[in-house]
């Protein structure tokens, strides 16, 4: 009896069951491959790509050293703009979004305008491009006669941007809504708690709690789609490298713009990630 | 007396053998004796007025008698035609000598064409819109006005540079946005080439008004203008020579004076 439970524990003088040897064993053919693989992807880019004929004019177009120092200390300076109008949109787009999905969630019969409203207002600014909104918006109410400084592009613009954003913000916020289980409503209700305590205090905590990882990739789309202001006169970084572009006929300040971008997105992209990863990990 | 016949009659040679042999332009020209000259149909104020080349009123019409002048041509020998553009830039033979109508001189179209030297380089100029009409055109005014431009262009260095408006100038994709925005309000002025500027006040822009111009900037790597003429056209030797003499004596620059700053009223910004 005693040897054969050691036979079923299978211990053997590593101190790791067969099971485990495998496993290990396959993890390490699995690093093995996915390096060679890796090695020779990089390999073939490195290699070839430079031996294309136009290797060398597209090199000295897009990743000009020099062009890139002159240009990136600029660019630099450029981006604040688009943190800026990316600061003080994101709270806004955050409430509007909020408003709009308890709006579209109304469940009294006086409230069906609400509702109405909502829907409206996310099928139209879901539905229209983000660039057309920008344009319209930035060029048309200030062409209504306002004075300055109230015709300023950086409000219409950033008004195009919390519009289009609510909309999508508002659908997330509305799912987490529906993501709370019906019977959790009717138990708080039960408890003598009103309408709208249960979803202060019981729906909306854990919808918010389950739409952040979400709502992170909105922020990080919101802070690309700050550039397209640029279309109704801010200089932002895109607009920026644009003038670069033109000045030196070379494309390397797009490069550079996109660098910056990069080491913004890729951080915040990672922290969604993992956001989502250990929202899994929580259900399970 | 005497000391003064061989004299005279040594000018009198050389004067006829500068007319005979130093007539650079003999027998190359499209009829002999004649200088055709192509404009536009019909060709636009400032460049040409009231469409009458012949005159010799506006700009263009006025470069074009000055070259013949140059070149030995009289007033009366100068023959005026019209043309297309796409009649002047499609190869082969053309119908005129030179052909002036705001040509841009362009590596891709000098590959189809010759180019004359340049005879005009466009200089910036300041458009403003309806609510700035009273700026005074002074570098002082100017700083204070809320400016916009064509991002592409070189108007954004020079509005960097030179200008170094108080606010932040805006920037955009193109002219019909710049029109938005001085439309909305938006932007008090905007830097545009002279020819662009007075067509957008002219044309598109109510109310607009062109109210000065810079002096063209070498460092800029300007628009600039110069004859067309079919491609390898021997003449373009002389009309050269002939265009740098003006250059040279200042007549060139005289002519751009008298129609493109006195007569559109658009001073120069100093």
């Amino acid at each position: 009896m005693c040897r054969s439970s050691s036979r079923v524990l299978g211990k053997p003088a590593a101190g790791l069951t067969h099971r485990e040897q495998y496993d290990a064993a396959q993890r390490r053919r699995a690093v093995v491959v996915a390096s060679i693989s890796t090695v020779l992807v990089l390999t073939a880019l490195v290699v070839l790509i430079p031996l294309t004929p136009g290797w060398e004019k597209v090199q000295k177009s897009f990743f000009n050293g020099a062009v890139l120092a002159k240009t990136f200390p600029k660019l630099l300076d450029a981006f604040l703009v688009n943190v800026m109008i990316f600061a003080w949109s994101a709270p806004l787009i955050a409430v509007l979004g909020l408003a709009i999905a308890l709006a579209r969630d109304a469940k009294s019969p006086a409230l069906f305008p609400l509702r109405v409203f909502g829907a409206a207002f996310t099928d139209i600014f879901r539905g229209v491009p983000v660039i057309l909104t920008v344009y319209l918006i930035g060029f048309g109410i200030p062409g209504l006669g306002l004075p300055r400084p109230w015709n300023s592009p950086y409000i219409w613009g950033s008004l195009a941007l919390i519009l289009t954003y609510s909309a999508y913000v508002a659908e997330i916020f509305r799912a987490g809504i529906d993501s709370v289980h019906h019977s959790q409503r009717k138990a708080a209700l039960s408890l003598g708690l009103s309408e709208r305590q249960v979803m202060r205090d019981v729906v909306l905590p854990q919808a918010v709690r389950n739409v952040v990882p979400s709502q992170m990739n909105m922020l990080i789309a919101l802070q690309k789609d700050v550039s397209l202001l640029s279309f109704i006169g801010p200089v932002e970084i895109f607009r920026q490298a644009g003038v670069f572009k033109s000045l030196m006929a070379n494309f390397t300040p797009y490069v550079g713009a996109a660098i910056i971008f990069l080491a913004v997105t890729i951080p915040a992209t990672r922290y969604a990630d993992y956001l989502m990863a250990k929202q899994m990990r929580d259900r399970r | 007396m005497l000391k003064l016949v061989p004299l005279a009659c040594a000018l009198a040679m050389a004067t006829t053998s500068a007319f005979a042999g130093g007539h650079c332009a003999g027998g190359k020209t499209l009829t002999d004796g004649k200088f055709t000259v192509a404009t536009g149909n019909p060709a636009y104020y400032p460049w040409v007025l009231d469409d009458a080349p012949e005159s010799g009123q506006g700009f263009e019409a006025a470069v074009a008698f000055a070259v013949a002048e140059e070149m030995g041509f009289a007033a009366s020998d100068v023959v005026w035609v019209r043309s297309s553009f796409d009649e002047a830039i499609q190869p082969g033979a053309k119908d005129f000598d030179v052909n002036m109508q705001q040509y841009s001189i362009t590596p891709e179209r000098d590959d189809v064409v010759d180019f004359s030297a340049p005879y005009y380089t466009a200089p910036m100029a300041v458009l403003v819109g309806p609510g700035a009409v009273d700026t005074e055109a002074s570098m002082a005014a100017l700083k204070g006005l809320k400016w916009g431009a064509v991002g592409s262009t070189t108007a954004v260095p020079k509005l960097q540079n030179v200008i170094q408006p108080d606010s932040d100038l805006l920037l955009y994709g193109d002219t019909a946005d710049v029109n938005a925005a001085i439309g909305a309000n938006q932007i008090d002025a905007a830097l545009f080439d002279l020819p662009t500027a007075l067509f957008l006040s002219a044309v598109m822009i109510e109310g607009s008004k062109v109210i000065g111009q810079f002096a063209p900037d070498s460092s800029d790597n300007p628009d600039q203008f110069g004859m067309l003429m079919e491609e390898g056209n021997p003449l373009k030797a002389c009309v050269d020579a002939a265009l740098a003499a003006l250059t040279e004596s200042g007549k060139l620059a005289e002519i751009e004076a008298q129609w493109l700053q006195d007569t559109t009223g658009v001073p120069l910004i100093q």
